[in-house]
């Protein structure tokens, strides 16, 4: 602690001096484009890097490292069913405006332990910390509700996740995780953040982030489904006639073979 | 196997899919519907979005019923000017059912009143139709069904602007059959159904049209209500996925050409029973999804 106090001054005191000697991650991730084609069923991905010590320094207690993987944000509608004449039907709802459509994050040691709410809500750590901005002005009672529905549906269906033990660090250098993409994703720019987290030694006081890194990975969906989907989307007419024709065909391939055969 | 479906997002078996559409193709060529009242609530059953299933299925229906329809059509047991008609009220029913369709998807009701309407219509045509092959199997007793056509209905003949149709030997207004039309056509875009098994009775009871056009009449306006369907649901809700219409119909297809087959061999009372046994079981699993607490109470809606 005491070795400690003259680096945290001179932090207060002169930024700019200490900004080129702070730790620097240099992360990377196994594929900058996942394409999904016929086959895709999910994919795995390996975030990865190094944690560049100024001066090859390795500070004296372990950092830890929080990885975070999000998807594109959508606006969502969410609706509650509720049991009304004996029948389970969509009764209540509520928006939610910046809904990140996956998230996924992995530490080395549990969220709660590195750092406090307040900075794990202004990075966005964990699933709980997520800014959904629900809106309409709800009471904030049935936002909570609607938050906590939101948070076990997709947990459930593997869009969010998180896992305390996730990353592994080797030689307080090298860092890796792997995040598990289930096939219903939807398409688009992702962004996998790395956080370099200082833990507090003092276990009641938050730690804090000293460094974070960003890169982007690209979820398209690559030829025929791409074009499929394209087609559904800016042919519509052509798309259906298409439809029609091909099942009309196959219909009458089946009559045909099968009168020959029989 | 696994395949990703473009449109519904999500990878599923195709194993799976192609044997389901074997299954129920086996049974729309052996019982000569369409077999979309069980290829819906079944995807739906294995997860692929409701909007999606019924849309697919939609697609489907068409590839079914072409062997059907060409076949019947050979041996002259199509009334073209009564599936015209038909088709035409069922065109419009497509339309007016797509526009239904969008308020229940605002509102949030579509899945539950696709559930409800199922449960209604399965247990409806499913209890006629144990009763019918029970009484014909004797196991209980009742009056047999009349033949003629001393069932068409005094409403129907009351309905003013007659027209002469040939093939059918009637002499009715087209206004009822332009409302059956119509009916399948809201039917079709709502639950992904042809709506043969509803059309099929309408016809013989309604109209009093003669057993030998009945069911290629009613595959002929089935063939034409589904591909106006899927246009529809191409372009209005944008959920016919193609590539799972495309492992539906290769079972399908080939699954419809066995069934047929297999009708030559069976009981056609036991089949009947057989049908109405699955139908109620459907029906019953459906009405179990609305009265149960379900697994998912919040269900997500993209704005």
């Amino acid at each position: 602690m005491t070795a400690r106090f003259p680096l945290v001054a001179l932090a207060l005191l002169a930024p700019l001096l200490i900004a080129a000697d702070k730790p620097v991650l240099v992360p990377d991730v196994s594929a900058r484009q996942v394409q999904i084609r016929y086959s895709f069923s999910g994919a795995q991905l390996l975030l990865f890097g190094a944690i560049a010590y100024p001066g090859g320094r390795r500070p004296e207690s372990p950092a830890a490292i929080a990885v975070v993987l999000r998807g594109p944000v959508q606006p969502i509608l969410l609706r509650e069913k509720q049991k009304i004449a004996g029948i389970w039907m969509n009764a209540d709802s509520s928006r939610f405006r910046s809904a990140p459509s996956y998230y996924a994050v992995a530490s080395s040691r549990p969220i709660r332990e590195l750092v406090d709410d307040r900075t794990a809500s202004i990075y966005e750590l964990g699933v709980h910390n997520l800014q959904l901005s629900p809106g309409g002005g709800a009471l904030p009672e049935k936002e909570r509700h609607f938050e906590a529905g939101l948070l076990d549906l997709r947990r459930r269906e593997g869009l969010y996740s998180q896992d305390p033990h996730g990353v592994e660090i080797t030689d307080g250098i090298l860092y890796r995780a792997v995040v598990t993409i289930p096939s219903q994703v939807p398409v688009g720019t992702y962004t996998a953040e790395t956080f370099l987290i200082e833990p507090n030694p003092d276990p009641s006081k938050s730690g804090r982030v000293v460094a974070v890194a960003t890169r982007d990975i690209e979820i398209n969906k690559s030829g025929f489904e791409r074009n499929v989907w394209l087609a559904s989307r800016r042919h519509r007419f052509a798309y259906g006639i298409a439809c029609v024709v091909l099942s009309l065909g196959l219909g009458w391939a089946a009559a045909v073979a099968f009168r020959r055969r029989f | 196997m696994h395949i990703y479906l473009p449109i519904a997002g999500q990878s599923v078996n195709a194993v799976f899919i192609i044997l389901l559409g074997f299954g129920v193709g086996v049974l729309s060529g052996m019982f000569g519907i369409g077999g979309g009242f069980l290829t819906t609530p079944l995807l739906i059953f294995y997860g692929i979005p409701p909007t999606v299933a019924v849309a697919s299925a939609t697609t489907q229906i068409t590839g079914a019923s072409v062997s059907g329809a060409m076949v019947h059509m050979r041996r002259g047991g199509v009334d073209l000017k009564m599936a015209g008609v038909m088709s035409v009220g069922g065109l419009f029913g497509s339309l007016i059912g797509a526009v239904l369709f969008r308020m229940l998807q605002a509102s949030g009701q579509i899945d539950v009143v696709i559930s409800f309407l199922y449960v209604l219509i399965l247990g409806w045509i499913g209890s006629i139709m144990l009763k019918d092959a029970l009484v014909a199997l004797g196991v209980v007793g009742g009056k047999q069904a009349q033949a003629g056509t001393a069932r068409r209905n005094r409403w129907v003949a009351s309905l003013p602007l007659r027209w002469r149709f040939y093939a059918s030997g009637l002499y009715i207004s087209p206004i009822a059959p332009l409302a059956i039309g119509f009916g399948a056509g809201v039917l079709t875009v709502l639950l992904g159904i042809g709506g043969g098994f509803i059309i099929v009775p309408a016809m013989i009871y309604l109209l009093g049209m003669p057993a030998r056009v009945v069911i290629g009449t009613s595959l002929a306006m089935v063939l034409a209500v589904s591909a106006v369907t899927t246009m529809v649901h191409a372009v209005t809700t944008r959920a016919v996925d193609i590539v799972l219409a495309v492992l539906l119909l290769v079972g399908g297809v080939i699954g419809a050409q066995y069934g047929a087959l297999l009708t030559l061999r069976i009981k056609p009372d036991m089949l009947r029973l057989a049908l109405a046994i699955i139908i109620l079981c459907v029906g019953f699993r459906m009405l179990l999804g609305l009265a149960w607490r379900p697994d998912e109470i919040f269900s997500i809606e993209y704005l």
